[in-house]
């Protein structure tokens, strides 16, 4: 099967590859980490007893989960300029609809995570004098991530393979370059195994890395 | 030192605390008993604030704790409380534990609270545990780091709700000898409880609940040889059986 396979084709096309692969990263990096801070936001007013506060972020929620991501990444694209005036690059736009999308379904695990803490350790934070912040911060949010961890761990490798969507306002992620190359050189097998292998690389590393941190932390 | 005055608190329409009153002077130990559902939970919550009143007041140390002028944080912190199911932080170990409200509440720095936290584990004999986790201390030794824990804050006043219910019979003793300790230090305790010799050796006084109400409010002594009330009889003849 190895016989024709062409590794001239690969290793030519590797800075252009490359290029593709730093995109999908840094998308997915600010996008896991901006989701996070904003699903952890969003899950901390949906439990608040602020009912109106919470039933927009409900609303907000169950919007955009219903809803196609590759829409809501052309709803940015096309909605940014329009309402801020200014025009803002593609990956920027694209970012912020990824934050925005995944912020949504974070904040549902990162809800269940929280929900998923015993009452009393809230009883007890609350009874040395920690504020309900400080409960939240030190208490509860901790345990809350380490019931959480594996489930975020799958929604942000869906993330990580979802950057593929952004070849629909122009920018060209991994997969995308991957595509153009098969293309140009007519090469599809060695390019599609490639990027097969490649994300089953990363996928698997960021697994054995978040193994790795939650024993540190002893999470 | 804490004032309960005609509290009373509603669940809806289901009245689970009537008309309580208690006063618990400086170093005095007052026990808490009565059957399960009476109420006992709800009024130890209700003096720090952990649970909303619906009628009444309650000051400690001067201070109304329904008054929603009241920083409730900063009074909970005078106020060591500890609970039936010990509710230690399982991401934390029993020095983090102890020093944790220190440091975030009192703005003790790292040097100083570490000191107060291995002082207290000194004296509740687990110094050699402190790097330990909960959920590899048993449940006696947890509940005595739940005790330190709320010692660290120096409060004026400790509550107890059911301390040793959740215990092993041989891990009670343990716990026990520690809230001996303590009483005979002189710490002013409110201490939910159905260990009659607890009570016996260092109550000031035993409070007896019964359906949301303050049935009986009597020194030891009497209490112990004659309730007033049927009630508390009943009560006695039963737990005093085990
Ligand atoms: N959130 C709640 N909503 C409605 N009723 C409640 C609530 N919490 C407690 N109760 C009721 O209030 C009553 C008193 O409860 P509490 O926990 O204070 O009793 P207790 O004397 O501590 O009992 P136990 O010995 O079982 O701990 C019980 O009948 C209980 O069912
Ligand atoms: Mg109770």
């Amino acid at each position: 099967m190895f016989a024709g396979f062409d590794f001239d084709v690969l290793i030519k096309s590797l800075p252009f590859l490359w290029l593709g692969m730093q995109l999908t990263l840094q998308l997915t990096v600010l996008a896991v980490g901006g989701g996070l801070i904003l699903g952890t936001v969003l899950a901390v007013i949906r439990l608040s007893p602020i009912k109106p506060l919470s039933m927009a972020v409900a609303a907000y929620v169950n919007f955009l989960r219903s809803m196609p991501l590759i829409l809501v990444i052309f709803w940015f694209y096309t909605l940014i300029p329009r309402v801020t005036g200014t025009s803002v690059s593609s990956f920027y736009s694209v970012l912020i609809a990824f934050i925005m999308f995944e912020a949504a379904y974070y904040s549902e695990i990162i809800r269940a995570g929280i929900s998923s803490v015993r009452r009393g350790q809230i009883s007890a934070a609350l009874a040395l004098g920690l504020t309900p912040p400080q409960a939240m911060r030190y208490v509860v949010l901790p345990q809350a991530v380490r019931n959480m961890i594996p489930v975020l761990l799958t929604q942000s490798i869906i993330m990580l393979q979802d950057t593929s969507l952004v070849y629909v306002v122009g920018l060209r992620d991994f997969l995308t370059s991957a595509e153009i190359v098969a293309g140009r050189d007519n090469r599809p097998i060695e390019l599609y195994l490639t990027v097969a292998l490649v994300f089953l690389v990363v996928c698997f590393s960021a697994s054995r890395l978040v193994n790795l941190m939650r024993r540190r932390y002893s999470l | 030192m804490i004032e309960v005055k005609n509290v009373s608190k509603w669940y809806s329409s289901f009245r689970v605390l009537d008309n309580c009153s208690l006063a618990i002077a400086k170093g005095e130990v007052v026990v808490i008993c009565g059957p399960s559902g009476s109420g006992k939970s709800t009024l130890i919550k209700c003096i720090n604030g952990l649970e909303p009143f619906t009628q009444g007041s309650i000051a400690v140390d001067g201070i109304s704790v329904g008054d929603r002028s009241t920083n409730l944080p900063k009074l909970r912190a005078r106020i060591g409380m500890v609970f039936q199911n010990f509710e230690l932080f399982p991401h934390m170990t029993a020095r983090q534990n102890i020093m944790l409200a220190q440091q975030k509440v009192l703005n003790r720095d790292n040097a100083a609270a570490d000191r107060k936290a291995q002082e207290l584990l000194d004296r509740i004999g687990l110094a050699d545990h402190a790097g330990k986790y909960p959920a590899q201390l048993s449940g006696g030794q947890q509940q005595r780091v739940a005790i330190a824990r709320a010692l660290a804050m120096d409060p004026i006043a400790m509550l107890f709700d059911e301390p040793t219910s959740a215990l092993d019979p041989e891990m009670i003793t343990e716990v026990l000898d520690v809230m001996v300790r303590l009483a005979l230090d002189g710490m002013t305790m409110a201490v939910v409880t159905h260990e009659m010799g607890f009570a016996r050796k260092v109550a000031h006084r035993v409070v007896f609940m019964d359906q949301g109400t303050i049935v009986e409010d009597a020194p030891k002594e009497e209490f112990f040889g004659t309730p007033r009330s049927e009630r508390a009889q009943q009560f006695l003849s039963k737990i005093l059986q085990h």
